[in-house]
């Protein structure tokens, strides 16, 4: 679609929200359309000139400022909002089917409700039925539904946690700061006091957890950190490691974040990555055995041999 | 120039809205702001049809007709019964999971359209409630083709995509023809599952490795979903290998959690120091996988299968 088309849709809503929240602080608006403040003084720049055919003063729509706050009148042509556009439909609907692959989420009631209506406004342009949604969560349920409402009332949560690169289960106290859930896992991002640092935990590894009767206590510099905490973030002090990858593990460099990815002139690609510690390489070695090989630093390279030589060593003796 | 052009049509829909009685062409030229500034009779044609097919493309019912039989030219029209959503309540619990909805896009077409279905809405009627920041649902993003298979799917019409198989960018994409049956939600990736016309056979396809946008090819209605199909099945044996088969692994005492999770059943022993759990596998590539980054923490005893795909896979590294 053209540029017009896509900012007409958003002029045609943005008339009857407008109409129907007077005196709401540009700002605000800019925020509840995911734009710009200074695109919507654009939008409504050119509302200003747009109205019915005669084009006078009467017939033009008015946009009418109260310091930073803004009106319209004279706009009931556009007064009512648009039906719903098949992209804007599937946008809600299928988010909706989708949230129902995370049970303990969202309360699953009050989804078909929501879908039962939007399906109606949608006017027959997607139907619910289209979206297939697949509920074999990889997390029990009942430990998101336990975060999610700890995390929301802002209480703390003790959990026992299965750290899969040292392979053992830890007790620890969190805060929760916030949910999230990225290819289907889901996510805690919480103050651990066990570190005294943020922390993300896959829910999938936590073997057990209760909501403490403590309020959660978060630092504020902790919070703000906590938004741009990534599944994994690398670290700039992490070692780097160089990875040979055969075609089937080609996979891993979308998998892991890679400083640099190139073809190999055999086949396959040679990446390096940030290595969070020597425990999770030679793990991430162990299990691309046979499809993928540490190359450097030495030392790590050998280290996974060593660990390969043996688990190799009960197998050694067959025929 | 796209300012201006935004401005003419906007006027269009507010004349076209406001108008009882159908207006022709060239009545329309006369009054709607912009069309003035076509050159020619050929040039206002032109603008005239694009504008028409952008309106119809956004859902904006224009209609065609006539005042009177004695008129020879069409006029247009928007209906204003049809244009408008109508008005719509939701209770709390049900507006909540409308906004988490709304965020859980990640690229920007979808995430906009979704904002703007909210702020219609709201403007039709609904309260949304404010949701705390921590809760952050996410779906992979699918770019173009996720609206255009989700509509093709809904219009029964055959489509034609660029894919790309195997592992991630290798090979080149394959133009694939799909009679396509549903889109799947999968632990936050999406699928197409529908029969493949070269393959003659059912296919499961990922979003993320479909290239450019997908072109509805056939027409509307053609493609029938036969009846009992289980398109979430289709996607779990695509995607894991459902289990078929059972492996009895050795692993070491307080050891293999990742595993003891997957377990049916764990024994004490044979051996100090040791456990025997059986657990369930599709593949045994999979299972491979799973196993190997415990390294003599975990020993495969049987399926021979299982057993000899670890122990390659191993000696590779040795």
């Amino acid at each position: 679609m053209s540029g017009a088309t896509d900012h007409l849709p958003r002029l045609l809503a943005l008339v009857p929200w407008i109409v129907s929240h007077p005196d709401t602080p540009v700002g605000d608006v800019a925020r509840q359309f995911g734009v710009s403040e200074e695109q919507i003084r654009k939008d409504l720049d050119l509302l200003f000139v747009c109205g019915l055919p005669g084009y006078g003063p009467g017939d033009l729509m008015e946009v009418v400022y109260d310091g930073d706050r803004v009106s319209m009148s004279n706009a009931d042509t556009i007064s009512k909002p648009l039906r719903l556009a098949p992209d804007e439909a599937l946008a809600l609907i299928a988010a909706l089917r989708a949230l129902l692959g995370t049970p303990g989420l969202v309360e699953t009631g009050a989804v078909d409700r929501a879908l039962a209506k939007l399906e109606a406004a949608a006017g027959g342009h997607i139907a619910g039925a289209d979206v297939a949604v697949a509920a074999d969560a990889v997390v029990a349920p009942d430990v998101v539904e336990t975060v999610r409402n700890a995390t929301m009332a802002g209480r703390r949560v003790r959990m026992r946690y299965w750290v899969p690169a040292r392979d053992e289960a830890t007790e620890r106290d969190v805060d929760p700061i916030r949910v999230f859930t990225s290819e289907g896992a889901v996510y805690l991002v919480g103050w651990c006091r066990s570190v005294d640092d943020v922390r993300t935990f896959r829910l999938d590894r936590a073997l057990a957890v209760e909501v403490l009767d403590v309020p959660a206590e978060v630092p504020e510099e902790a919070r703000n950190r906590a938004h741009d905490e990534r599944v994994f973030t690398p670290s700039a002090d992490d070692r780097l490691i160089t990875v040979e990858l055969s075609d089937r593990a080609r996979w891993v460099a979308d998998y892991y974040p890679c400083e640099s990815v190139a073809e190999a002139p055999g086949g396959g690609l040679v990446v390096t990555m940030r290595a969070r510690d020597d425990a999770w390489v030679r793990r991430l070695a162990l299990s691309l055995a046979g499809i993928a090989r540490v190359v450097e630093p030495a030392d790590l390279a050998e280290a996974a041999r060593d660990a390969a030589r043996a688990a190799y060593a009960p197998y050694a003796a067959r025929d | 120039m796209s300012a201006r052009r935004t401005e003419r049509l906007l006027n269009l829909v507010i004349c076209l809205l406001a108008s009882r009685s159908f207006l022709t062409a060239e009545r329309i030229r006369e009054i709607v702001p912009g069309y003035d500034e076509t050159p020619s009779d050929e040039a206002f044609k032109r603008a005239f049809e694009r504008d028409k097919e952008d309106l119809r493309d956004l859902g904006i019912p224009l209609e065609t007709g006539t005042n009177s039989a004695f008129d020879e030219e069409p006029g247009y029209r928007i209906a204003r019964g049809d244009y408008a959503l109508p008005p719509l309540t939701f209770e709390p619990d049900e507006a909540a999971a409308v906004g988490l909805a709304a965020r859980m896009w990640t690229t920007a077409a979808m995430g906009s359209a979704a904002t703007r279905a909210l702020r219609k809405l709201e403007a039709a009627g609904a309260e949304m409630v404010a949701l705390p920041d921590g809760l952050q649902p996410r779906v992979e993003a699918t770019g173009a083709a996720f609206p255009a298979l989700a509509a093709a799917v809904h219009e029964g019409r055959v489509v034609s995509f660029d894919y790309r198989t195997g592992a991630a960018n290798a090979g080149e994409p394959a133009r694939r023809t799909v009679e396509p049956w549903g889109l799947v939600v999968r632990r936050g990736r999406w699928y197409l599952v529908g029969h493949d016309r070269d393959r003659a056979a059912i296919r499961v396809f990922r979003l993320s490795r479909v290239v450019g946008t997908p072109r509805a090819t056939g027409p509307a209605g053609a493609v029938i979903r036969p009846v009992g199909l289980d398109l979430t099945a289709a996607v779990a044996s695509y995607d894991a290998g459902a289990p078929t088969a059972t492996a009895v692994l050795r692993v070491r005492t307080g050891r293999g959690l990742g595993l003891r999770r997957l377990a049916t059943d764990v024994a004490a022993g044979p051996g100090e120091g040791w456990d025997t759990l059986r657990v369930p596998y599709g593949d045994p590539e999979r299972l491979a996988d799973q196993v190997l980054p415990y390294g003599a923490d975990v020993v495969v005893v049987e399926p021979a299968e299982a057993v000899d795909v670890v122990a390659e896979r191993l000696r590779a590294l040795v």
